[in-house]
């Protein structure tokens, strides 16, 4: 009594994530205070840097190993936490590196010039004159970034809460930033930002309901809640947990991109400018199934009956529109939009076949945990990857996005053709890329939980999935175009030599996609330590 | 000396090396590198071969692990089963390069080479033989592999090369549609059976070790119904890719659509790699669900064998009635397999190795009168033995062999499975012997038509006959199976050896106090 304790922070374990919140703190400054022509270069360098200090501590952090919870047990600094924050910087950074592209589109960003001006006026032609340029871009990334590393982190759900709309609400903004297209790009942002508010509230409430159960938003108080039972709770206690389980998971699933919360998906990724979809379709993947898994399995691990049937269905219904509708899309980026729904899927195989050590899984073997790890490295690089080679595949009016006019693309630009064709092998899940041995790991995650039979789906679902990726890698090398069809103005998409930041995005694709591809052991040596959240 | 390098995998990395060089290289240059790396192979496969001791078992074995979580081996080995197919793997290919030599040669203006009326190759030389090679890696690798998961990665693999291979060369407006109904396939199979691939891995981390080392996984004990399905996994990629019908329909589609040499290697050698593994996983790791299966499975391969020779008989084009007679000729060779005796089992590993060695014979020398009358169809010949009578001899070579003549190599393997399956199963074998009287129709009835008769006009003013390089091509083809029908007994008891070994841990026994019943 009388003396307070002091909390116990562990600055040192949150450094990561403080670095980058920092930084972004720090570039708001920079916008205020340096100038015009060095702003570029000055929030460049501090992405950079923070992302690179931010790395270095978080990789030295995991060596000294320990899973702790820490700032007041709001954080868990465990082996996922580490695992998803060195991936989240690496490819935070590697799509950074696109955000820095100016050499394709002849001297300016891939960014609107002006944002407030509205598409098609005095105002921003005089901007476009002007040539100006947003370079808030950076900090609002690091935002969304650093809510990124926090939301499958958190022990709690209302640190999990904040972290979702600090990962949110600049993605809002960068979606409605493109500098071609306007009205498509801020249809996007609008329909992201309503949509997504909407998934917000949802987990809210059920966040609330969970307290409601529970008496806790430690996820561990939810757990003891669930094991030893409330005191004076009957039918109706097992009611608000379930209603609490369902709302909590319809705001996860839908940041995740799972049917029936995905339609935002497509609209999305085309509206955004190609450097942010790439980073929303790698980053904010990352970030929400961590949560998700976080979620489910530390809060309601004890409960997972009565989730895991539903999930299942959701993951079925997840694989199979995505597949199924990526097939019949004619745009590239609409298509890796479903691609990255049918993706969404796989992941979710492995979600809901929850073999961890607490259900039985045997020491050495894959969990789930890990083998979701190695998935998200794989989908990742060959997810940023695409989207870069995306945005120099150009013609007149842009990026060429429309698939006919990739049609000869292995004619005109054999190499980039072939980087392509790797990414799209990568996501087929043929061997020798690492999208492999992620297929194989999440589906075995899946078979040791139980589940055969929604692997003997997934597998099948996976020969459509092949389809429409194949179907691209014909049009670029077998489709002859049409010759009397060609006329100057409907000349194919040409590829246009990008600067090096987009060259280092595709190599480290496809670096990460055959090296992890031929020997994958010790990556899935450093996702099995990262194979259980602490409780 | 032999024992200490790793001999088996610089023989299946060989045409991976010849591969990058022809790639690096320039286009002229491409096929002489081809056919040398394809010929040192050759080499290196015979000396191998010829290495092997009695036994049977695994030789010049070669295992460091892979991928540790996974349970992964890079473990390869040598026995008499598998040296036959790498000796059809390697024997096919130099052979393949020399018959195909000048036909995606760019044009003197640097154009791509004509493959049909109207239609180029997408590519040149070069890439042509890369492909060829990279499958010639793919198949040799399968055949030499003891890990199931390093047997898995080139079964998916190889359709990559083996897709280009067919829509990139084929003659045809239909080429890109043939060429992804393979892949589709293909690709149905292999997910499939990624599905029982990672069901054996999780029974292996069950029993304590996960490994996927043959050698281990032989040794599991499986409930019934588990080994049934992870069976069922296996077998459908398999009865896909040998093609079995009613999984079949791809394989006529593919190679009408395939240059002659993509055909060859697709019919020739990857193909086998169906056979090839249900003799090799589906009975080495799940033998009582073999048995199980075999009723089922003889049907089907009876009904191939039969549905096979009766197309061949009314198919108008030449590149179609082979892949007919070679689904006729692939249910020979199920059938000996299921049948499961010593005999019928060193019959069907035999059978593979001559099917491979007289439909390269057959798909090669129909690429010859194809390329030169420009079209494939059945109608558009006759009498070409007045016009190129070397031609025709070589055919009809090339078609008593796939009809399984008496001195020809095939009709020991023939003959082997037909009697062994008499003192097993003898309703089988007599439904399936009357495909000896439809091979023997439809080959008769195709050299007729398309051979002798009244020599046609467009015959007449295109067709040649073959040159030197071509029928040198063809010669070693022509010599080996003279030469193993004559003395089948070196490469017979080296199979033997092995495929006794197989019976036994299988746990079956020759049939000859079985006669007339299972038990």
């Amino acid at each position: 009594m009388g003396t307070i304790a002091a909390p116990t922070i562990g600055y040192a374990l949150l450094l990561p994530f403080i670095v980058i919140f920092a930084a972004a703190c720090v570039g708001i400054l920079v916008e205020a205070i340096v100038p015009r022509d060095l702003r570029r270069a000055a929030q460049l360098l501090l992405a950079f840097v923070a992302v690179g200090v931010a790395l270095v501590v978080t990789i030295s952090n995991w060596s000294a190993g320990g899973d702790v919870v820490v700032g007041v047990a709001s954080v868990a600094v465990d082996g996922p936490t580490s695992f998803i924050w060195t991936i989240l910087l690496v490819f935070g950074a590697v799509s950074f590196g696109m955000f820095a592209e100016r050499k394709v589109t002849a001297g300016v960003s891939a960014f609107a010039p002006m944002a407030a001006a509205v598409p098609g006026t005095v105002a921003e032609r005089e901007a476009i004159e002007d040539r100006r340029e947003h370079t808030e871009v950076l900090p609002l990334a690091l935002f969304a970034l650093s809510g990124m590393m926090l939301f499958p982190a958190a022990n709690d759900l209302i640190t999990m809460f904040v972290a979702l709309e600090i990962l949110s609400l600049p993605l809002y903004l960068l979606c409605g930033l493109a500098r071609r297209r306007r009205l498509l790009s801020q249809e996007a942002a609008m329909k992201y930002f309503l949509l997504g508010a909407l998934s917000s509230a949802f987990f809210l409430y059920g966040a609330a309901l969970l307290y409601g159960y529970s008496g806790s938003f430690l996820l561990s108080g939810i757990d003891d809640a669930i094991r030893n039972g409330v005191a004076g709770t009957g039918p109706q206690g097992t009611g608000l947990l379930l209603a609490g389980m369902g709302l909590m998971a319809v705001g996860l699933l839908f940041k995740f991109g799972a049917v029936p919360f995905h339609s935002w998906t497509p609209d999305v990724y085309t509206g955004a400018p190609t450097p942010v979809t790439a980073f929303m379709a790698a980053c904010t993947k990352i970030a929400a199934i961590g949560a998700l898994m976080r979620v489910f399995y530390v809060a309601l691990g004890s409960d997972r009956w009565d989730w895991q049937p539903l999930m299942a269905v959701v993951a079925i219904a997840t694989m199979v529109v995505g597949s199924v509708l990526a097939i019949t899309q004619t745009d590239v980026k609409r298509m890796l939009a479903y691609s990255s729904i049918a993706h969404a899927g796989f992941i979710l195989t492995a979600f809901v076949g929850a073999s961890q050590a607490a259900t039985g899984a045997r020491e050495g073997q894959l969990t789930s945990v890990s083998s979701v790890m190695f998935y998200l490295v794989a989908y990742g690089a060959a997810t940023i990857g695409a989207f870069a080679i995306v945005t120099m595949v150009r013609d007149s009016t842009g990026e060429a996005t429309q698939l006919s006019s990739w049609v000869g693309l292995g004619k005109r630009s054999p190499a980039v053709a072939l980087v392509f064709s790797v990414f799209l092998l990568s996501f087929a899940g043929i061997p020798l890329t690492s999208g492999f041995i992620g297929k194989w790991s999440v589906f075995a995650s899946a078979w040791s939980g139980g589940l055969h039979w929604l692997v003997v789906v997934a597998v099948v679902v996976s020969v459509v999935a092949a389809f429409f990726y194949i179907r691209v890698i014909v049009m670029m090398f077998f489709t002859d175009q049409p010759v009397e069809a060609t006329g100057a103005g409907t000349a194919g998409a040409e590829v246009v030599r990008p600067g090096w930041t987009t060259l280092l995005a595709v190599g480290v694709g496809v670096a990460a996609t055959v090296v992890f591809g031929i020997y994958p052991g010790p990556l899935l040596g450093l996702a099995q330590q990262a194979s259980e959240f602490i409780r | 000396m032999m024992t200490t390098a790793p001999w088996l995998t610089v023989l299946a990395l060989l045409p991976t090396v010849g591969a990058i060089v022809v790639l690096l290289g320039s286009s002229a240059a491409a096929k002489f590198v081809a056919l040398a790396t394809s010929l040192v192979t050759v080499v290196l496969a015979v000396v191998l071969t010829v290495s092997l001791r009695g036994g049977g078992g695994m030789q010049l074995v070669e295992d460091a692990m892979w991928i540790r979580p996974l349970g992964a081996h890079y473990a390869l080995g040598l026995d008499g089963i598998g040296a036959t197919l790498v000796l059809l793997a390697s024997i096919v290919t130099p052979v393949v390069v020399l018959a195909t030599w000048s036909d995606y040669d760019r044009t003197p203006d640097g154009g791509l080479s004509t493959v049909a009326a109207g239609e180029t190759a997408r590519y040149d030389s070069k890439i042509f033989y890369a492909l060829v090679l990279a499958v010639q890696t793919c198949a040799l690798y399968l055949f030499l592999a003891t890990d199931v998961f390093l047997f898995y990665v080139f079964f998916e693999v190889v359709l990559v090369p083996m897709y280009f291979l067919i829509g990139g060369f084929g003659p045809g407006a239909r080429r890109s549609y043939a060429a992804a109904k393979f892949l589709i396939f293909g690709l149905l199979g292999g997910f499939v059976m990624l599905a029982s691939v990672i069901g054996l891995y999780v029974a292996s981390a069950d029993a304590g070790k996960a490994s996927y080392l043959l050698s281990d996984l032989s040794g599991l004990t499986l409930g019934t119904g588990q080994e049934r399905w992870l069976f069922l996994g296996f077998m459908f990629a398999f009865a896909i890719k040998a093609p079995l019908v009613p999984l079949h329909s791809w394989l006529p589609d593919a190679a009408e659509q395939s240059s002659p040499g993509g055909a060859t290697m697709m019919v020739g050698i990857m193909d086998k790699i169906g056979t090839f593994g249900m003799i090799r996983f589906c009975l080495g790791l799940f033998p009582e669900a073999s048995q199980w299966a075999t009723p089922v499975v003889m049907v089907l391969a009876v009904i191939s064998i039969l549905y096979g020779a009766i197309l061949a008989i009314g198919s108008k084009n030449l590149m179609r009635f082979v892949a007919y007679t070679s689904i006729s000729h692939f249910g020979f060779i199920v059938l000996g397999i299921f049948v499961l005796t010593r005999q019928t089992l060193t019959g069907s590993t035999f059978y593979m190795l001559n099917h491979g060695l007289s439909t390269a014979a057959l798909f090669l020398v129909a690429g010859y009168l194809v390329k030169r009358r420009g079209s494939a169809n059945i109608d558009d010949f006759g009498g070409v033995q007045k016009v190129a009578p070397v031609a025709a001899g070589l055919l009809l070579f090339a078609g008593l062999s796939t009809l399984s003549l008496p001195g020809l190599s095939s009709f020991v393997s023939e003959f082997m499975v037909l009697a062994g399956t008499f003192g097993k199963h003898p309703a089988y074998g007599a439904v399936a012997t009357l495909a000896i009287v439809l091979a023997a129709l439809y080959i008769l009835l195709m050299y007729q038509r398309t051979m002798t008769g009244p020599v046609r006009p467009a015959v007449a003013d295109r067709v040649t006959d073959v040159t030197v390089r071509e029928r040198v091509a063809i010669a070693p083809l022509v010599v080996l199976i003279l030469l193993l029908g004559v003395y089948p007994k070196p490469v017979l008891s080296m199979i033997e050896q092995s495929t006794t070994l197989l019976q036994t841990s299988v746990g079956v026994s020759d049939p000859a106090p079985l006669v007339g019943g299972t038990r």
